[in-house]
């Protein structure tokens, strides 16, 4: 069980406030740029970092997160080298760090030596986004045995079963997905997401994080009415591919980060928070 | 007559399962994104339900048989035969299939499961464009609304069977991304599904993706083995030396395979695209250079690198033009029951040419390679030998390509010396 993580969401419950996860993809534009992304969006005040892990095949990513991935591979950055990015920058940061990747890289490093250079690199939390509870057996067991949790995605076609499951087999927090469909920004807070983490509250007592198309300060305190932390992924990476090229990259991304906290006001959290 | 068991379904289904968790030994399973986990499982229970219902059976059947018009014949290719100086060499025709490929009986059975579900929309990916527009034209027979993903470079590649599609009206959309063949356009259509999975229905067009798609895809395109089997029985009074069929994901080769797995003694043989050589990026054949991976939803054995990303592929057809293979195939390989082989472009244009000069038959690319293979193979048999061929689609899509080749107007090979 990574103390980090269960830290972060002590801490949020103490406080009353909302957390924001922010999403990028490890090593987009490049190696060095990611590890100074890195630092800029710890030092904007997130809790968790979500760093993912560039795949050819990315099915469950709209086409901001796709494009990084092509970025990050086109510049020669694989899961070896991610998790050099996390080890490098590690000691720096306060957030947790939860390594966001499709089973395939990590399957072809094979699980052993995969769970042990994450744990080793500090990473504190991992999760497979097409490895479901039923395909992930060996694997949770391994990530635990690591000392890092495993984080397992919900959504609205979880069933009640699957959702209690979850609970059982996830550590750290629940990922809510708030609504069907690939990752990518959006003007609204999906109608159903309250909905979905009433749900997952009654199943699970694990905090919940929602995410999928999250952009805006109003949405992370939309969200933070129900759950414990907000998610924004494709919003930040298309500002970071907006700016890549220009000096203000790295402040621009500390500024993005403390413009979503904007709203975020300790003590304001509303009574369904987690228990 | 033996028509009519082997048109039974109730004799072809629920023969082979795999495991409750959708593995066949060591391959298979369900490796998609949560949304997806409970539309997957949904599909299982709705097509085992559908599988033993004889109103179902009944109205698939009459399809296959008043619309497809099959049975399919077997057919000696006499001539060809003996131009290579072997083992006689028979046809499964399923070129002569409506629309032309063995992917409409897929394509018709899976679209009445989607009625049955009560989806009123279809997305399907294609590659060489045979499994678009079979779905497309199961669309239009059954009132649904069809969306085709393809690959940019199979677009222009297999432009006849864009018009096609369109002609049925299904909406083609364009997929610029990755290598923008096959692989891609299924993570496409897989996106599209993920968020409309509510209404829609997604229509696999090989023997590939989570559990049921690889069991049931089998199930459908089994009628191709059972059906062949009775007809080379009725033909020569005994089965077969050799089954072969090409494979791409490989579903008209476990089709074919699935009327011989139980008769130990018939070699089954699967061919892949070997391109312009074994080297990465240059061919297809994932049995050759392949290792154990996830893609797309199932766990086979797949083209990458070591790093655990999909290597790039290629096929002079792009049917076959595709990094991963069907789970079945893997562990029929495992057990040693099925044998797996390739062909370089070159020999799969070269029997393209041979059969289309010699027997009057335009053969796909990707028939072609399993053509291409038989040739090999019939040619150190004897003449007592059997070679039974899936020929599991009609070439004319592939004319351009051909043409392009500068193999359109190239002299039959060895004419004359086929008589000898």
């Amino acid at each position: 069980m990574s103390a980090r993580i269960s830290d972060v969401f002590g801490r949020l419950q103490t406080d009353g406030r909302t957390g924001l996860v922010a999403y990028v993809t490890g090593g987009d534009p490049d190696l060095a740029r990611s590890a100074d992304i890195l630092r800029a969006i710890d030092r904007g005040g997130a809790d968790v970092i979500e760093v993912g892990v560039p795949f050819s095949d990315p099915l469950a990513d709209g086409p901001v997160i796709q494009r990084a991935s092509e970025r990050a591979l086109a510049a020669g950055v694989n899961l070896t080298n991610v998790l050099e990015l996390v080890a490098d920058v590690r000691q720096e940061l306060s957030a947790a760090v939860v390594l966001f990747t499709y089973a395939n890289p990590v399957l072809r490093m094979g699980t052993a030596a995969f769970t042990a250079r994450a744990a080793s690199a500090g990473v504190d939390g991992v999760l497979m986004l097409d490895l479901p509870i039923e395909e992930a057996g060996p694997f949770r067991q391994a990530v635990v045995d690591a000392g890092m949790d495993p984080i397992f995605l919900v959504s609205p076609t979880t069933t009640d079963a699957r959702l209690r499951e979850a609970g059982v087999l996830g550590q750290g927090f629940l990922y809510g997905i708030s609504r069907l469909g690939v990752t990518g920004a959006r003007a609204q807070v999906a109608s159903g997401a309250s909905a979905l983490v009433q749900r997952i509250r009654a199943a699970s007592a694990l905090p919940v994080a929602v995410g999928f198309g999250l952009s805006r300060p109003e949405h992370v305190q939309e969200i933070g009415r129900y759950a414990d932390a907000a998610v924004v992924g494709s919003a930040l990476v298309n500002m970071i591919a907006e700016v890549a090229d220009t000096p203000d990259l790295i402040p621009a991304v500390e500024r993005y980060v403390r413009w979503l906290r904007r709203d975020i006001v300790p003590g304001t959290r509303g009574d369904e928070t987690a228990v | 007559m033996t028509t009519s068991r082997s048109q039974g379904i109730a004799e072809r289904f629920g023969r082979r399962d795999p495991d409750e968790r959708g593995y066949f030994g060591a391959y298979g399973g369900r490796f998609v994104p949560e949304t997806l986990v409970a539309p997957v499982d949904a599909l299982r229970v709705a097509y085992f339900e559908a599988r033993e219902d004889e109103g179902f059976q009944t109205a698939l059947a009459t399809l296959l048989e008043r619309y497809v018009g099959r049975p399919t014949p077997v057919y000696e290719a006499a001539r060809w035969s003996r131009h290579l100086g072997g083992a006689r060499i028979f046809l499964k025709r399923e070129d002569l299939a409506h629309t032309g490929a063995h992917k409409i009986n897929n394509a018709l059975g899976q679209a009445l499961l989607a009625v049955r579900m009560g989806k009123r929309r279809i997305v399907a990916e294609t590659g060489a464009g045979q499994h678009g527009v079979a779905t497309a034209t199961a669309c239009a027979l059954l009132g649904l609304e069809c969306e085709v993903y393809m690959g940019a470079e199979d677009m222009a590649r297999q432009a006849l069977n864009v018009v096609r599609m369109r002609l049925l009206g299904a909406t083609v959309t364009s997929v610029d991304s990755g290598s923008r063949t096959l692989k891609d356009a299924i993570n496409e259509a897989m996106r599209d599904w993920v968020t409309t999975v509510e209404h829609t229905y997604y229509l696999l067009g090989s023997v590939l993706g989570p559990h049921p798609y690889p069991l049931m895809v089998r199930e459908f395109q089994s009628i191709i083995g059972a059906e062949a089997h009775d007809q080379i029985l009725d033909l020569v009074g005994r089965l077969p030396t050799a089954v072969v069929a090409c494979v791409g994901g490989g579903s008209n080769a476990l089709g074919i395979f699935d009327g011989f797995v139980d008769h130990a003694e018939v070699r089954l043989i699967g061919v892949e695209a070997g391109g312009d050589a074994i080297a990465p990026g240059h061919h297809a054949a994932r049995f050759a250079a392949g290792t154990v991976g996830v893609l797309q939803g199932t766990r086979s054995i797949i083209l990458q690198d070591e790093h655990g990303n999909i290597e790039p592929t290629h096929s002079v057809s792009a049917g076959l033009d595709y990094a991963s293979v069907g789970p079945e195939h893997a562990w029929l390989r495992d057990m040693a029951r099925a044998e797996y082989t390739w062909v370089t472009d070159a020999q799969a244009l070269d029997a393209f040419q041979q059969v289309t000069r010699m027997e009057g038959i335009i053969p796909a690319l990707e028939s072609s390679h399993a053509l291409a293979h038989a040739a090999v193979l019939a040619a150190s048999l004897g003449r007592e030998d059997i070679v039974l061929v899936n020929l599991s689609g009609r070439g004319d899509k592939d004319v351009e390509i051909v043409t392009q080749r500068d193999l359109g107007t190239a002299p039959a090979p060895a004419a004359g010396g086929d008589e000898g």
